[in-house]
Formats: C-alpha cells, sequence, structure tokens
C-alpha cells in the first residue's frame, strides 16, 4: 500500500516540508494532490472545493501548481515561451486567430513569473541552454505562472550544488511571502530553514508533524532516519 | 451448408506448415527486439539472400543440405558484419536511426540482389520429392519436411537458449541489460551473436521456403509484412509468442480460403493485427515495456 | 575534499569524480579510497549521490571530470563487463536479479567465467550456497518468484560468483525486516573475513558501525567528512548531522 490513512491539512500562506525516507509516499501523496494519482479511498478537498479524482489539468485550473523532480520543460522553446504557455493556460485559450505576441498581458505576467525567480535575463535563451540550476528554477516559474493558490515543489534543489541551493532557497523565500507552498526536500538545513512546519511520511503513513524545532526533537523521526 | 471437412483438414495442414516458416522467420525478428530494441527492416533481405545463396550452392553442387548450412553460416557472418558496422555506432542514439538504418540496409540488399540475380525467379529443387495421400489431394512430402526442419532449428535454438552457457548470457542480456555488463558478459558481442543468428535463422527459412514459389529479389518483401505482423501479435521480444502467433494466423489465413481467394485471405492477418493493438497492445505474450 | 586509509595497497581510488545524468550535477568532486580487504561505508541522506558514486565506479554513469583507480591503473570509461572480469562486482540498491531465469541461472551468469574449471565452479556453487542454504533451496526457482529478502541475498551471491576483489554494495537492508538486517551483517562479516573489500553505501548506522573500519559522509554531491568507524558511537553528533534530521 502507497499510501495508508493519510490525514493532511494546510493552512493559507504556509511553507509545508515533507520529508522522510525513500518510499515513504511521498511522490505518491504529491500525485493524488495533483490528479496524476485517483487515491482508492479518501477525500481531497481544496479551497472548500472536493478535487479527488480530478484529472490533472482541472486541478491546475483550479489553482494548484506543481514543479517535478525530472525537469520538465520546453528545451527547444525560449524560457519567456516557456513560461508564456503556462500564462496562456489560463486564459485566451480559445483564441487561435490572433500572434500570441498580441497578448500583451500575458507576455508581461510571463516576465513578471521570470522576474520572480531571477531568469528575467535569460528571457530570450533557449531552454536548453541554461544551465541545470537556471532550468530547475525556469519550473518553479512555469508554476508561478499559472497564478496558483497552492505551489508543490517535488525536490527543487535535486542535483544542484550548495551555492545553486541557496539561490534557490532565497527564491523560494521570496515567493513564499504570496503563496502557499508544500515541498518535498531531502535537503534537511534547507528544510530546517525554509519550513513552518514539517509533515514526515514514513511507510505511507504520516508519523509526525510539527514546527522544525519538534520534528528535530522527535524520537521517532530520528530512529526511523537512523533505522536504529 | 455442408461443412467441407476435408478441406478444413488440408488446411489445417497448410496453415501449420505456412505457420512453421513464418514462425522462424518472425523468431530471428523478435529475438533481435527482444534483446537489443532494434526493428530490423532488413529481416527479409536476409531472408532472400540466404535463399539466394541457397540456389548458387545448390547450382554447384546440387546438395540441398549443403546450400541450407552454408546459407544459414554466410549470412550470419554477413549478419554480424552489418551489425558491428552499422548498428553498433547507432547504440544509444534515438531508435529511429535504427530503423532508418536497417531500412537503408533492406533496399541496399534488394538492389544488389537485383544487380548479381536479375530479375528472373530462380528455383531450388526439392531435396524430397514425392507426394502422399492426404484426402483428396496429392500432397509434397516436401512441405512436411520444411515444417519439420522450421520445428527442428527453433527447438535446436531454444535448448541452447534454456541449457547453453551462451545461451544464459543471451536470456540475462535481454532481461537487463546493464545488470547482464556488471556480471561480465560482454554485452555488445551478445547483441552482434543475436543479431547473427537471427540473420541465420532468416536465411534457412530462405532456402527452405526456396522450393516452394522460387526465389527473386523481392520475396522478402511480403514475409517481412507478416512477420512483423507476428511479433506484434506474439508480443514483442517472446520467443514462444512468436511461434504460437505464427502458427495461429497462418491457420486462420488457411481456413479463411474457405470462403474467399487466398490473396483476400490475407486480411485475416491485418484484422488479428489491429484486434490486438486495440485489446491487447503488448501481444499475447508479451511483457511489459522496459 | 579528499580522505585515506591505509596509503599502501590501496585497491580503489577514486579522485575528484564528477558525475551528472543529462544536465544535472549530481556529483561535484568525490573522493575517496578503499583498501585491500577493507570494509568501508559511504553513507548520508537521500539524493546525496551514494548510489551515483558507485555507479561511476561501476562505469554505469558518466563521469565527466575526476578519476578512477583500481589497483593503481586508471579505470574511467571501461565498460561495466571489463571491470566485472577486473574484479568489481556490484549489488545495486534494488537488486536486479534476473527475474525469469532461476536462482541457479542467475548464479551461472557469473559462474560461466574463462578459466573456472568444473571443479572449481562446483566448489565455489558450495560454497556460496553454504552461505546462502534458503537459496539452495531454491535453485531452480524462477529468480522473481523470491521474497525481497531472498532476492537480496541472491544478488550477493550473484556477485559473490565472480570472486572479486571488491563488491560495491548498494543499501543492501533496504526494506528488509530485522532478521535479514542481522543476516545480512553476517555475510558482510564473513566476506570481510575473506578478503573481500566492500565499498557499502547505508543508511542503517548501528549495522554500518559495526560493519566498517571507516565511514564517508556525503552530502550534496561531495564527501564532506570522513572517520574510523570506532571512533563513532551512533548518537555522535556527526551521524545526525549527515543523516538525521
Amino acid at each position: 500500500m502507497a499510501l495508508n490513512g493519510v490525514d493532511f491539512e494546510i493552512q493559507p500562506g504556509e511553507v509545508r516540508a515533507i520529508i522522510g525516507p525513500n518510499g515513504a509516499g511521498k511522490s505518491t501523496f504529491f500525485n493524488c494532490l495533483t490528479g496524476v494519482r485517483h487515491p482508492s479511498s479518501g477525500r481531497i478537498v481544496f479551497d472548500g472545493v472536493d478535487i479527488t479524482g480530478l484529472p490533472p489539468d482541472r486541478i491546475s485550473q483550479r489553482g494548484i501548481a506543481r514543479s517535478y523532480q525530472i525537469t520538465n520543460i520546453l528545451p527547444n522553446v525560449t524560457a519567456l515561451e516557456n513560461v508564456r504557455i503556462a500564462a496562456q493556460s489560463r486564459r485566451h485559450a480559445w483564441n487561435m486567430l490572433r500572434h500570441h505576441g498580441a497578448f500583451r498581458d500575458l507576455l508581461d505576467e510571463a516576465a513578471a513569473a521570470l522576474q520572480a525567480v531571477g531568469l528575467l535575463n535569460k528571457a530570450e535563451e533557449l531552454a536548453s541552454n541554461l544551465s541545470h540550476g537556471e532550468q530547475r528554477n525556469l519550473e518553479i516559474g512555469i508554476a508561478l505562472a499559472t497564478k496558483p493558490k497552492l505551489l508543490c515543489l517535488d525536490e527543487p534543489t535535486a542535483g544542484m550544488s550548495a551555492a545553486e541551493t541557496r539561490d534557490t532557497m532565497e527564491l523560494v523565500q521570496r515567493i513564499a511571502k504570496n503563496l502557499t507552498i508544500l515541498i518535498v526536500e531531502h535537503d534537511m538545513p534547507l528544510v530546517m530553514e525554509l519550513a513552518h512546519r514539517i509533515t514526515v511520511f514514513h511507510y505511507g503513513e504520516v508519523i509526525a508533524d510539527g514546527t522544525p524545532e519538534d520534528i528535530q526533537r522527535n524520537p521517532r523521526v530520528q530512529e526511523v532516519y537512523l533505522k536504529t | 451448408m455442408e461443412i467441407p471437412w476435408e478441406f478444413i483438414a488440408v488446411q489445417t495442414v497448410n496453415g501449420i506448415v505456412t505457420g512453421m516458416i513464418l514462425a522462424l522467420v518472425a523468431s530471428g525478428l523478435t529475438l533481435i527486439f527482444g534483446i537489443m530494441d532494434v526493428v530490423n527492416f532488413a529481416h527479409g533481405e536476409l531472408f532472400m539472400l540466404g535463399a539466394y545463396i541457397g540456389v548458387v550452392v545448390m547450382s554447384f553442387t546440387g546438395n540441398f543440405w549443403l546450400a541450407l548450412a552454408t546459407a544459414a553460416l554466410v549470412m550470419a557472418l554477413i549478419g554480424a558484419a552489418l551489425q558491428i558496422v552499422a548498428l553498433r555506432p547507432l547504440i544509444g542514439r534515438d531508435p529511429l536511426t535504427t530503423i532508418l538504418a536497417t531500412f537503408g540496409i533492406s533496399l541496399v540488399l534488394q538492389n544488389y540482389a537485383l544487380y548479381q540475380f536479375g530479375p528472373i525467379t530462380r528455383k531450388i529443387a526439392e531435396p524430397i520429392t514425392g507426394q502422399f495421400s492426404l484426402f483428396y489431394l496429392e500432397y509434397p512430402w516436401y512441405r512436411l519436411a520444411m515444417a519439420a526442419l522450421s520445428g527442428a532449428i527453433m527447438g535446436g535454438f531454444w535448448l541452447f537458449l534454456k541449457y547453453g552457457k551462451y545461451g544464459i548470457w543471451i536470456r540475462a542480456t535481454t532481461q537487463d541489460r546493464v545488470m547482464a555488463q556488471a556480471m561480465g558478459i560482454p554485452v555488445p558481442w551478445v547483441h552482434t551473436g543475436v543479431f547473427a543468428i537471427g540473420a541465420a535463422m532468416a536465411a534457412a527459412s530462405g532456402v527452405l521456403f526456396g522450393p516452394l514459389s522460387g526465389v527473386d529479389s523481392q520475396m522478402g518483401l511480403a514475409w517481412i509484412l507478416k512477420a512483423f505482423i507476428v511479433v506484434v501479435v506474439g508480443g514483442m521480444g517472446s520467443f514462444g509468442g512468436s511461434i504460437v502467433a505464427a502458427i495461429f494466423i497462418s491457420l486462420l489465413e488457411a481456413y479463411a480460403t474457405i470462403w474467399v481467394t487466398p490473396s483476400q485471405a490475407v486480411i485475416v492477418s491485418f484484422v488479428v493485427l489491429i484486434l490486438t493493438l486495440l485489446f491487447r497492445p503488448s501481444g499475447l505474450f508479451g511483457s511489459a515495456p522496459r | 575534499m579528499s580522505a585515506s586509509g591505509p596509503s599502501d595497497d590501496l585497491l580503489v581510488k577514486v579522485e575528484d569524480l564528477h558525475a551528472y545524468y543529462g544536465k544535472s550535477h549530481v556529483l561535484h568532486g568525490v573522493s575517496l579510497t578503499v583498501g585491500r580487504g577493507e570494509v568501508v561505508a559511504l553513507i548520508g541522506r537521500n539524493g546525496v549521490g551514494k548510489s551515483t558514486t558507485l555507479k561511476g565506479i561501476m562505469g554505469l554513469v558518466m563521469a565527466r571530470q575526476g578519476r578512477v583507480l583500481f589497483e593503481d591503473k586508471p579505470i574511467a570509461g571501461m565498460p561495466a563487463h571489463r571491470l566485472a572480469r577486473l574484479g568489481i562486482a556490484y549489488v545495486p540498491e534494488d537488486r536486479r536479479i534476473f527475474r525469469l531465469l532461476t536462482v541457479l541461472e542467475n548464479l551461472r551468469t557469473g559462474l560461466d567465467r574463462s578459466g573456472m574449471t568444473t571443479t572449481r565452479r562446483q566448489a565455489l556453487l558450495d560454497k556460496v550456497f553454504g552461505y546462502f542454504p534458503r537459496l539452495a533451496e531454491r535453485r531452480d526457482q524462477a529468480g522473481g518468484t523470491l521474497s525481497g529478502g531472498e532476492q537480496q541475498m541472491l544478488a550477493i551471491a550473484r556477485a559473490m560468483m565472480l570472486e572479486p576483489k571488491i563488491i560495491l554494495l548498494d543499501e543492501p537492508t533496504e526494506g528488509l525486516m530485522p532478521r535479514m538486517v542481522s543476516q545480512i551483517k553476517e555475510i558482510i562479516d564473513a566476506l570481510h573475513r575473506e578478503g573481500v573489500a566492500i565499498l557499502l553505501v547505508e543508511q542503517n548506522v548501528p549495522l554500518t558501525l559495526e560493519c566498517s573500519q571507516r565511514v564517508y559522509f556525503m552530502e550534496k554531491g561531495e564527501v564532506r567528512h570522513h572517520a574510523r568507524a570506532s571512533e563513532l558511537s551512533v548518537n555522535d553528533p556527526v551521524i545526525h548531522q549527515y543523516l538525521g534530521v
């Protein structure tokens, strides 16, 4: 069983980290939240609306955006294009006749999203030419361009150096001011500094939930991580 | 309507006979795909060239069995050379490149055969003449011998796969190429070996089939299409699956000739293909994608 | 940062290894050594690059920079099947036994090497079945029908068929019940007594400290710390820093 009776609540404006050893069910949890997987039982209520079992595109329209563990950008278009396409999903979707450059509002939103992730100076650069760290941040920018209420980040600093990790952490802290953020991560120092609350998964169940200090002091969590 | 039992019986025999040859061609194809994800569009031409080598050896020695062995051996070597020269450099690239490469090889081989042997159909004499009475027909012994030989070749190969040292290498490499390498198995050479074996099987089929309808540069084309259908229906990479599918499809086509002409009966294989893709795309015995 | 054990008789030396998965820069200059017959552990949280380091040594991941030396000879870029012949065996994290081959056939993939006479082969088989009696009972069963713990045993037994000088062992106790974990510990100890070196990636701290002589700590694609196992205890702050929460 991938997830076993998980109860989970997150408040608007929170930065919540989800941690846990391999196979704990973190990715499955994300997949259920974003409609990639359907739970066998239980409900998911977002902003007062039951979204259980909705397909991913409908869930995205409702305001949940997600970045992926394996970078998912479009390599053959520019950074700006990547973000603009995401912004476009929110409106003008059926207008096929006007040139994409004519939608000034979308271009402005896309530029704003790039600015938020520190990539405005790379707007005209082909996405495949960006460094790995820049591509990961672009992925966050794409998610941001959909103006989400909840941003789900799946291991955003995987494969990054210590310096890139610090940059991404500062990025997340900047954008956290206007959003609710759910982040799966393995980088403990990052998690401890970034998160308001931490939820610990283990074998598909939630074994602890609390502030970073609570979690660090929790003997069960230490046991699970150190396998003592 | 009166049920034509005798006709059905004869068609059963025909279906099995054709099915066995088709199985031999298709199993080479599925082996190559199963182990190295290469869709070998040149397989029909390996069949055709094998048949031509049979013609040449027959014209010099008149010995069918020597022709069969020589064709298999020579095509094995040619197959190995083709794999090393044209396919090894493409490992790790987009699968489309190997499809294009094998398609290119098929064109080269077809035209070479045309250039070398001319457009006139050649004949290979049957090694076993004579017929026996099968219901209302005088049925050639050779057809049965052909089916039996195909079966023997496939059976022999199955035994090799199951019990031989190199058979284990091939099976391990098919299942997990990376761990096979980590166990010291020289995977690039296993790939070459399997391609050579596939080519040898195709060549043997060509020589066996030769006496039935003659040898020409286009003979590979009809067989390759059926062979691909068999591979998909049986499950890509499944040796046993391609044998079952080959006989199944050949029997269906043979029975279909009760009502329609043979050229119309071919539609049966396409119907089976479409049904398979709709309802069981991995094939009857296919494994899930790696 | 480089740190090493006994400088004479080094079996494996990794120097400033950088590795990539596509564009993702996963190893940022890993350096470590394993002496002949030593059990060396590589520990750290998920995603720090422990498995990638093993794969880098085994040539399964592209190393863009840095060197890997085996018995003082550079092996970076050599295909995995040559490394297996040289004496490096690899047991991956997800075991990856050949599911459609029987237990015996799985072992034969490593047993059927050049230079192995029938007597030597039988002796090696008997020895390994002696270590793993459960596998002997199931010798004709398909690998895919074995339980998780049995598959782990098979993966290790299969590596032993190569009579390796070093085994790269990736998280052997993950997902196993405590009883099997102690069996794994016994196997590691037995291999050590036979003089086989082991580079052990693990997250199980007690097991690691009991089995290894030296421990490397990894974080964010680098080796950040190194200590002798005898100097460490389970509650060490260093352990908490690199493995805990």
